[in-house]
């Protein structure tokens, strides 16, 4: 069995499981965010009218919170909303809640991984659909609705298809200025923004081992753009030095089978990537950046779950150092502990002396809801995983999803530029 | 199940038009409605009747987890959805909150389902009939868990 099987057999309490197989999986950790609790919350509502006893739940230690999508709140509801999420936890005493405002909290999908909250060989799944990020751990991590986190949430399990494994195979080390965002919006160009849809993609090869974990975890984030369940990377020695340097205690690592079988694998050479972008307005519609060198730009963003993390922010520092921003650039860290090390490392600085405006941890523009959303024909090139019609705010506005070095680059010229080309 | 076809001619229908990201913050179900389709068709709340079937493409219901698309399309009264694939995850957040059938069709069924058609639907015989052409197309079979959850009336009154 394949990393992906082997888990879910686990989980199942099963000895083999198949691709097609529906298994009920025991699940290790849960999560919900300001959108997905407050959903859950109206789930429970039509069940105790019902007569379903929502009185308890069935693990509160697995259970985690996240503030991120409409903080800080723009409007009422949005605030009524966190005020939901409090009680919430408050009733159902779970722990780990991360409140904006309150130390270190973020972007969901940026502190599970920043807070070591799933381990490799967990079945992890979240009120949200990027929840694939979190299988770069070595995790089964997958995204749910609110029905079914309320399921889990009172149960403790749910109902799986066992996926069918595509793998992708990245041979050698990214060049200078290629990041691992061109890779997957590459992948996503090659097999379509359903290409891996109900499927497993899985990443390895000697340029997922060189790779960081950072960059690893913007693989497995995009893999929720090609459809797919879940995006997994099997651990090794950098996923558990990782987890550790992040309070986690027992992490031990988990393997899929050396004979496992994959229904797919795709190869590919790193030497032969380059800056990638996906044009509007969807993400498999990409081009390499030199080809659009003319696109004029209103607007840099450099955030969200997918190209704000302390590696991404670092990439972009280097490139925005000593020089001034040409559009509007927003640079907001996915979460306060990556702030800090900005602000320690002096990345913060280099930022605001390029003339850029630093935000706090949110998901606000990277959907559309708030702080610094888009006019109508407004253009953006974006950090960010989505760029359908109206994502990033107006319908008629248009997003340019590319890595963190591609918009610092192009922050500082005003047009889409490829790092590679910056004098 | 009988009802009128509202067909978008079109692919990866997405979340981000069904439901756009600046709405998630509601939870009222009938204020969701009043924003379905608003990145495709604002018209759509008020051109969809109660029974309604959407026909579209492939990869319906693409990007995001939120279960606002399937509650803002059936609190409008879309009752089914025949799409030639679904994304996965609007496609068991439609079967297991028991909010609307999700219908996969062949590419010839799509070609041959115009606006307005009047269709009656038979799961039980995996059968679409077209009453304004007098056709009956093949639906793709459910597999053995939806059908299951779908007969139950959602995952919560599913009895594994």
């Amino acid at each position: 069995m394949n990393i992906t099987e082997k888990i879910l057999a686990r989980a199942s309490g099963k000895n083999t499981v198949s691709p097609d197989d529906i298994v009920f999986a025991k699940v290790d950790k849960v999560m919900v965010h300001d959108v997905s609790g407050p959903g859950v919350l109206k789930v429970f509502d039509k069940l105790q009218k019902q007569g379903i006893d929502t009185s308890k739940l069935h693990d509160p230690t697995k259970v985690w919170i996240a503030e991120d999508h409409f903080v800080p709140s723009a409007e009422k509801i949005s605030a009524e909303n966190i005020v939901k999420l409090s009680n919430f936890s408050k009733k159902y005493d779970i722990k780990k809640h991360f409140k904006y405002g309150m130390g270190q909290y973020g972007i969901c999908h940026t502190l599970s991984h920043e807070e070591a909250l799933v381990n490799p060989g967990d079945v992890y799944v979240g009120g949200d659909s990027h929840t694939n990020t979190t299988g770069a751990l070595g995790a089964f991590a997958c995204g749910l609705g609110h029905t079914d986190v309320a399921y889990v949430l009172l149960n403790g399990e749910i109902w799986f298809k066992v996926p069918e494994t595509y793998y992708f195979k990245l041979n050698g080390k990214l060049p200078p200025h290629v990041m691992a965002k061109d890779f997957i919006l590459k992948i996503i160009g090659d097999i379509g923004n359903d290409g891996g849809a109900y499927n497993t993609m899985q990443f390895g090869g000697t340029g997922i081992d060189e790779m960081s974990v950072e960059s690893r975890l913007t693989l497995t984030n995009m893999t929720t753009e090609a459809g797919a369940k879940n995006g997994i990377i099997e651990s090794d020695k950098k996923t558990v030095e990782y987890l550790n340097q992040r309070g986690a205690t027992n992490v031990s690592e988990f393997h899929g089978d050396e004979d496992a079988n994959y229904s797919k694998i795709l190869e590919y050479e790193a030497s032969e990537l380059e800056p990638t972008v996906a044009k509007p307005f969807s993400p498999d519609n990409i081009t390499v950046a030199r080809e659009l060198s003319s696109t004029e730009l209103d607007k840099s963003y450099i955030g969200s779950c997918t190209g704000a993390k302390y590696e991404d922010l670092l990439a972009a520092a280097k490139i925005l150092k000593g020089r001034q921003v040409k559009i509007r650039t927003e640079v907001l860290p996915a979460a306060i502990s990556i702030y800090k090390r900005a602000v320690k490392d002096g990345l913060i600085e280099i930022f605001l002396d390029a003339g850029a405006t630093v935000g706090p941890p949110t998901c606000g523009a990277c959907c559309g809801a708030h702080m610094g959303v888009l006019a109508k024909d407004e253009i953006c090139v974006s950090t960010t995983n989505r760029n359908f019609p109206g994502r990033m705010g107006h319908v008629e506005s248009q997003t340019y999803l590319a890595s963190p070095q591609v918009a610092a680059a192009s922050a500082v010229t005003g047009k889409l530029t490829d790092p590679r080309d910056l004098n | 199940m009988i009802g009128n076809v509202i067909k978008y001619e079109r692919d990866n229908i997405d979340t981000d038009v069904i439901i756009p990201g600046t709405y998630l913050k509601i939870h009222d179900y009938n204020e969701l409605a009043t924003h379905a389709m608003e990145g495709l068709d604002p018209d759509f709340p008020s051109k969809v009747k109660d029974g309604d079937f959407i026909v579209a493409g492939k990869n319906f219901g693409c990007g995001s987890s939120r279960e606002h698309a399937p509650i803002a399309l059936s609190t409008c009264g879309i009752k089914a959805v025949i799409a030639t694939s679904f994304a996965r995850i609007f496609y068991r957040n439609s079967v297991d909150g028991a909010f609307l059938l999700p219908i996969e069709i062949d590419d010839e069924t799509y070609q041959k389902i115009s606006n307005s058609d009047k269709l009656e639907i038979n799961i039980e015989k995996n059968e679409i009939k077209n009453i304004t052409k007098n056709e009956i197309y093949t639906m793709k079979p459910f597999s053995e868990i939806i059908a299951k959850i779908i007969a139950a009336g959602g995952l919560f009154k599913y009895k594994k």
